[in-house]
């Protein structure tokens, strides 16, 4: 796996403490607690409901009744799995709830990672890639790349971009987006590449006009 | 034993194995064959670092953080909940 694993495993066992810790606080009925706990993942919860019904205040609505279900439930949660686990599992079943009245609008997907246009008869690159940190060093600037890479992500087929969002955007492991979003670990790594292939498209395509 | 020799991978087929290679789903023998293609190939280990970078940006997305407005409705919320 790339460079980034260890730190980011390093965030998460930080990340599950500090959860453990609001949230008991939060069964108190510390408020403080709950408020930190809500900043925490609001954000996250708000783009994953999102990418998955059309309507922005439907989003916003399964994400609050998420937390009334949270505040409602907190008792039972026994702490088996994760609390971030949990929580994005009551996110998608209310947000899938909600969905249920939308039609059915599922772009079509592609198939391959790349454009079959771009090999050769005998499937070898028919021109060279470019590598990118070759170019200059800005250009590679997270700052500079966060918008085009968030409009990128909206125009993932959904379940695309539920699976890139989960993984690569917040950080979840391979089981734990699984489990969120109730699919199987084979369906969960072809999303995910496919996601991914199409977002280093547009980020090629964009770093070559720039 | 003798082990039948399969045919050398070719970009096409490599860079369908990207993210089962991130991912550690590759069994130990189409490991070798997808590496030892990238060692021969400039222009897949070119993608892979593509790939490998568009994670990591994807990773810098920053989230928003909440409004004080948010954050005071929220603890509302919390409030009517808890009476509830």
């Amino acid at each position: 796996m790339g460079a980034t694993r260890t730190g980011s495993r390093g965030r998460t066992l930080r990340a599950v403490e500090m959860d453990g810790e609001l949230l008991s606080r939060v069964r108190t009925g510390d408020e403080e607690a709950f408020v930190m706990l809500v900043a925490r993942y609001q954000q996250p919860m708000l783009r994953l409901a999102c990418s998955m019904v059309s309507n922005q205040a439907v989003a916003e609505e399964a994400v609050q009744d998420t937390w009334l279900g949270v505040v409602r439930g907190i008792e039972r949660f026994e702490g088996r799995a994760s609390f971030k686990t949990w929580l994005f599992r009551i996110l998608v079943n209310r947000t899938r709830s909600a969905a249920s009245h939308e039609p059915i609008d599922e772009p079509f997907e592609a198939l391959r990672a790349v454009d079959p246009t771009r090999f050769d008869a005998e499937g070898h690159w028919a021109d060279p890639l470019d590598r990118w940190t070759e170019e200059s060093e800005d250009r590679l600037d997270a700052a500079t790349w966060a918008p085009i890479l968030k409009s990128a992500l909206d125009a993932l087929p959904p379940r695309q971009r539920q699976v890139v969002m989960l993984r690569d955007v917040e950080g979840f492991s391979n089981d734990e987006a699984c489990a969120v979003l109730g699919i199987s670990v084979g369906n969960q790594r072809i999303l995910l590449h496919r996601g991914r292939a199409r977002l280093r498209e547009i980020l090629d395509v964009e770093i070559e006009k720039s | 034993m003798l082990s039948l020799r399969r045919r050398d991978i070719v970009c096409q087929q490599a860079v369908e194995l990207v993210t089962d290679y991130l991912e550690g789903a590759l069994s130990r023998r189409d490991r070798r064959r997808f590496e030892a293609h990238l060692k021969a190939c400039p222009n897949c280990s070119a993608y892979l670092e593509q790939i490998k970078l568009t994670i990591q940006l994807s990773g810098e997305i920053e989230p928003e953080d909440l409004t004080p407005e948010a954050r005071q409705d929220l603890t509302d919320l919390y409030r009517r909940w808890r009476s509830e």
